[in-house]
């Protein structure tokens, strides 16, 4: 049986056909001088800094503010009290209470309003103080953002961007925890961004703003403490990165893991520890995007490899691993050399004690343990 | 304040609505001139506004004799566009949803011609007489219904979601478009653009939550709105008293100062949004007006409209039909005699049908891949494939 046709170029993408004109008028270009980016990290003789994804996201923000007077920014804490993690740090007092928005913790009532913001012709950047607190607003999320433009006719664009941290943080129990990718990631008409290192953060988050589609962007508050070295390219305000591209973090020939958020560190650390104990190439995909997905990408690392296996702290059910294991199949079927195998968070609400929580999402062991199982080492 | 409208007694007090009123005190219009462009003063009926915390709007408009021309004309064609609907329908031409908003033409109209282009509105699913104000055709609302290329969504919308210059649909979920229309409103605001957004929903509507998150924000930003509840008496089969704790619906902002206006009068509607739009551009602050209207059909077309009301209830609203309340005003003032707007009425029945039956000759939209996937995304920015019902299906782009 021959695969089904799958590749295309993509090279085409955003050039190929002339951007519908804007419905709304356009705004006038910024007058005001650039500002100097803060500085941030430690330089090194490569010129690669290391800098903290929550310093990567701020300072992706602040660089879009500033180039594009349509953008601002709106949610709960994120002005005077500097963002609840402290991902606007600054920006306030950078940009000012127009740009810079605090609102009610009504998340149906200021999402709606950020939308109504994009079809009238802005670029809102709409912060949820969570994920788990866009639930009240997911319907503003995928009702009246994702499906207008098609509804439409295609005459009514609506560019903004949904960001908040996702997933499950330490100790923060059931309602607190949960990875939303899978439920977007469903959605025709939306584009999901899931960034794992600091140069994903500030290239994506660059890139969602810029997009003109409504983008969510799935930040993890586990990493935004985390340094990564940033190159000398990415600490610079024309750094974007392609959204729909994954990345192979770790090239590898005898196993394709495919992870997106927190967990593509934890599926590096496993390979690393495959390699050590076993000798065996462990190839990670950052998949970045989970919609669209990079399948390409994702197939073509099949083919060298043979075995997949899905790595994601969502539930397990009709999650981002079971469409990645479904396309493994769909398009790589003829070159498993073993069934593809997944690695999810388990099918139960967090609970708080830490040994359980441990319990419901993956670990590197569980990862390394699964690798292993499926090589038959 | 108190205001004029709550010394007199009120006629429209109460949920059942304006019961018909006399004219008698306000046929007296002297000296209409004769020429189109010329502006005088229509007297508006005293017991047409009830005011919580704000003055009332004039009691008068100035217009012209072409303008009440075009009104007429306006409420007409609605009227006889939605009735049209209502026969494609029950010819099984148009699928799935279509709500009628026969009998609350004045409100569409009204606010219409107290707008410009560059002010928005947005409004719930009843919404073929807003589109056709603000911009939409007979023809290409029609054909839209019918699901015709041609349509005014290329007939990806359907009777719900109509889009054009400054209107921002035809919404679905009942509430949802409340704080979406709030955002219009920011954006205006954020750009100073010194124009306004008439957010309007239903009763039904105003006990949703979100309705009053965006109540919250729009007096808390100052934001340049008018809310405007379309109260029909029904939310879907349910009527307002059983649905709401409290029925004044102009009071419900309660930090938000409201109006209750005679909405089967069109140029109540008029003077009120005028009066409103001048108030909320000025930088006053949001207001929250409530129409009193009345819907003569059921909710959609599945509902005959009769297991929750009377017949004699509809008879008696009937007999207060913004149209021909209009129409009477304007011939006993001798604005115009009752063979012109007969001529108006016959042209715009000949005009519905001619454009029905060409929205009838339209194509319907190729079955093809590139039909069915344009626009989920902006153009350029596609994703390189999108699924179809199988992987064969898979749709490239790019």
């Amino acid at each position: 049986m021959a695969a089904p046709r799958l590749f295309r170029p993509a090279a085409r993408l955003l050039s190929s056909r002339p951007t519908s004109a804007p419905l709304r008028p356009a705004f006038r270009k910024p007058v005001y001088a650039s500002l100097a980016v803060r500085s941030q990290g430690y330089a090194t003789e490569s010129g690669t800094k290391d800098v903290t994804v929550r310093d990567a996201l701020n300072e992706a923000l602040a660089e879009e503010l500033e180039s594009n007077q349509k953008t601002f920014i709106l949610g709960e804490e994120v002005a005077q009290y500097n963002g609840a993690y402290k991902v606007t740090r600054g920006l306030l007092d950078r940009f000012g209470p127009k740009r810079v928005i605090d609102t009610p913790i009504t998340e149906a009532g200021f999402g709606g309003l950020a939308v109504g913001a994009a079809l009238a012709g802005l670029h809102p950047i709409c912060e949820f103080m969570t994920f788990n607190f866009a639930m009240q607003a997911i319907d503003q999320i995928i009702n009246s953002a994702a499906k207008t433009h098609y509804m439409s006719g295609g005459i009514q664009p609506c560019n903004i961007t949904f960001r908040g941290p996702n997933g499950f943080a330490a100790g923060v129990a059931a309602q607190h925890s949960q990875d939303y990718s899978a439920w977007y990631g469903s959605i025709p008409g939306l584009k999901v961004v899931s960034p794992w290192s600091s140069e994903d953060a500030k290239g994506l988050l660059k890139a969602a703003i810029r997009d003109p589609n409504p983008v969510v962007f799935l930040e993890n508050e586990l990493m935004y403490g985390q340094a990564f070295p940033m190159s000398e390219a990415a600490q610079k305000s024309d750094f974007v990165l392609p959204l729909g591209k994954a990345k192979i973090e770790r090239p590898g020939k005898d196993l394709t893991i495919v992870s997106l958020s927190r967990c593509v560190g934890q599926s590096l650390n496993a390979a690393a520890e495959l390699k050590q104990k076993y000798g065996v190439e462990a190839e990670v995909i950052n998949l970045r995007s989970v919609k669209p997905l990079d399948v390409e990408t994702i197939i073509q690392s099949l083919k060298k490899t043979g075995r997949i296996m899905a790595v994601e702290s969502g539930y397990p059910m009709f999650g981002v691993s079971s469409e990645i294991l479904a396309l493994s199949m769909e398009y790589g079927f003829d070159y498993l050399t073993a069934p593809a195998v997944r690695v999810t968070g388990a099918e139960v609400p967090t609970p708080y004690a830490l040994g359980l929580e441990q319990l419901s999402f993956p670990q590197e062991d569980t990862i390394v343990g699964q690798a292993a199982k499926l090589l038959r080492l | 304040m108190l205001s004029r409208a709550l010394r007199l007694p009120v006629a429209c007090a109460g949920v059942r609505g304006p019961g018909r009123r006399s004219l008698a005190h306000v046929t007296n219009v002297p000296d209409i001139p004769t020429e189109e462009d010329r502006t005088f003063s229509v007297p508006i009926a005293e017991d047409s506004f009830e005011t919580y915390e704000m003055d009332p709007p004039p009691y008068s408009v100035d217009i012209t004799k072409k303008q009440l021309r075009q009104i007429y004309h306006d409420m007409t064609l609605i009227r006889r566009m939605e009735l049209t609907a209502d026969g494609l329908y029950k010819e099984r031409k148009i699928r799935g949803f279509c709500h009628l908003s026969t009998g609350q033409e004045a409100v569409a109209v009204g606010i219409e011609h107290a707008i410009t282009k560059q002010d928005k509105l947005i409004t719930a699913y009843r919404s073929h007489g807003n589109t056709l104000m603000r911009g939409g055709t007979v023809k290409n609302i029609i054909g839209e219904l019918l699901g015709r290329r041609g349509g005014i969504s290329y007939g990806k919308g359907g009777s719900m979601h109509m889009f054009t210059e400054g209107f921002f649909g035809g919404n679905g979920i009942v509430g949802a478009h409340v704080p979406v229309g709030a955002g219009i409103a920011f954006a205006q605001q954020y750009t100073d653009s010194g124009s306004v957004t008439l957010d309007l929903y239903g009763d039904g509507a105003a006990n949703q939550g979100q309705v009053h998150e965006a109540y919250n924000m729009a007096k808390l930003w100052n934001l340049p709105i008018i809310f405007g509840c379309e109260n029909n008496h029904y939310g879907m089969g349910t009527s307002v008293e059983r649905a709401s704790a409290m029925t004044e619906y102009y009071k419900r902002g309660q930090y938000i100062p409201g109006l209750r206006i005679n909405a089967m009068d069109v140029l109540a509607v008029l003077s009120a949004v005028q009066h409103g739009k001048a108030h909320v551009t000025a930088g006053k602050g949001p207001l929250l007006f409530e129409f009193l209207t009345y819907r003569y059909a059921g909710h959609s077309m599945s509902d005959p409209g009769t297991a929750y009301r009377t017949r004699e209830e509809l008879q008696k609203q009937r007999s207060n039909d913004p149209i021909s309340n209009l129409k009477e005003r304007l011939v006993e003032w001798g604005a115009f005699s009752e063979d012109e707007l007969r001529t108006i009425d016959k042209e715009v029945r000949k005009q519905v049908a001619k454009d029905a039956e060409e929205a009838e000759k339209m194509p319907v939209p190729e079955n093809t891949p590139d039909v069915l996937f344009e626009d989920v995304y902006m153009r350029g920015s596609e994703p390189n494939q999108r699924r179809g019902r199988t992987i064969d299906e898979t749709y490239y782009k790019g």
